[in-house]
């Protein structure tokens, strides 16, 4: 990273979505700084600037230009810095395959993983059934490698991991269990939240919002 | 060995048409196969698995889903002509976030936008241009069902419509979907 890059990186402590990039910064060994910002509060002015679309975190800016959407993110961090650990395959038939599945993942996983926390009753079974038939198709991809990117993490694995580190407060409020593999990445740890601290964070988010 | 490129599509649908447009610009031939959408087949069901949906482009035999990552993949293999993303990795990223937001809100507020440039992708049809040129085919049904005018309501995005009109790939394009709706109307 050239001495004059400034990062800067809008988040809320628990959001897998901010976790996402949060990995790929810390795989390609970028220094950021975070500006926390709280999803229970109203939205500060900064991030109402730099996101009026959406007005959601997580939001990169690199040297004062914003760009959202965490998988967009993910990428434009990877063709930045495109020296070293790549998170997307070079192939462009492998890494159509890479985006589909992280696509599969926002578009069928996150949705029913909302309910199993954040509902009750028959909306939340029926949230647990998808849910885990859904993650059992994404087991599929995984074959026999020990990541989805093969013998290293790559964009697929940073786009799911961060939901695994919801599965402790899917369990607890869902009353199940999900059989997960640990990737043991040294930067994996180092940049994601303890899950119990992500289940203590859910109580406290539902308590706010009343759900 | 010569490329074989076979379209899953339904002729209506907007998300083949940025296919069609994309290998169209890229002037590449293919074979299109259309799916009877109520009876779907074997091979749909074989190539695309989790959703079973077109369009699906089989390239030599390996399917690509989803119709912005098919577009995507398609500039990059046949990445010597006509791009359709830009090169600068923040504008990819900017065109990226409104197909994306086009996908996920609807075309139809996306036409609130300004548009400063001839196109999306500025001098030159781009991947935005691509996503959302061909919901102007439903304008006329939108307008109908809906009782409105459309071009009361954005008199720019008509006007980048008409633009991209008078591109071939696009006429082409809403040539055959014409053809297609009168055949299948009556």
């Amino acid at each position: 990273m050239a001495s004059s890059d400034h990062m800067v990186l809008l988040d809320f402590l628990g959001s897998p979505f901010g976790m996402r990039v949060r990995l790929a910064l810390a795989a390609k060994g970028i220094e950021y700084q975070i500006e926390e910002e709280d999803l229970t509060q109203s939205k500060s002015s900064l991030l109402l600037k730099v996101n009026p679309v959406h007005k959601k975190i997580p939001v990169l800016i690199h040297n004062g230009k914003p760009i959202c959407e965490s998988l967009i993110i993910v990428e434009y961090i990877d063709e930045v810095w495109k020296d070293r650990c790549p998170l997307l395959p070079a192939d462009p038939y492998q890494r159509a395959k890479a985006k589909f599945w992280a696509d599969f993942i926002d578009k069928m996983v996150y949705p029913p993983s909302d309910k199993v926390w954040a509902a009750n009753g028959e909306e939340q079974e029926a949230g647990k059934k998808e849910f885990i038939d859904r993650i059992k198709l994404l087991e599929g991809e995984l074959k026999s490698n020990p990541y989805f990117g093969g013998e290293t993490l790559d964009f697929l694995d940073i786009a799911f991991l961060p939901l695994y580190y919801w599965f402790h407060t899917f369990e607890t409020f869902g009353k199940f269990s999900i059989e997960a593999e640990c990737m043991e990445e040294e930067f994996v740890y180092a940049s994601l939240p303890h899950p119990h601290k992500v289940y203590d964070l859910a109580i406290e988010y539902k308590k706010k919002l009343g759900i | 060995m010569a490329d074989e490129i076979i379209l899953l599509d339904f002729w209506p649908s907007m998300f083949g048409m940025r296919v069609r447009l994309a290998l169209a610009e890229k002037g590449l031939k293919y074979e299109y196969r259309e799916e009877d959408l109520w009876n779907k087949s074997p091979l749909l069901l074989e190539m695309n698995p989790v959703h079973k949906k077109i369009p699906v482009l089989i390239h030599n035999g390996k399917p690509i889903c989803e119709s912005l990552i098919i577009v995507q993949y398609i500039d990059e293999v046949w990445c010597d002509k006509s791009p359709l993303l830009p090169s600068d990795p923040y504008q990819r990223a900017q065109a990226r976030f409104w197909a994306d937001y086009i996908d996920k809100k609807s075309a139809l507020s996306f036409w609130k936008e300004s548009l400063e440039k001839p196109y999306f992708g500025g001098e030159k049809i781009g991947f935005v241009d691509v996503a959302l040129v061909t919901f102007s085919c439903w304008f006329y049904a939108y307008e109908t069902f809906g009782n409105f005018s459309i071009e009361a309501e954005c008199p720019k995005l008509i006007a980048w419509t008409k633009r991209c009109m008078e591109r071939r790939a696009c006429r082409l394009l809403w040539k055959i979907h014409t053809r297609s709706m009168a055949l299948s109307w009556g």
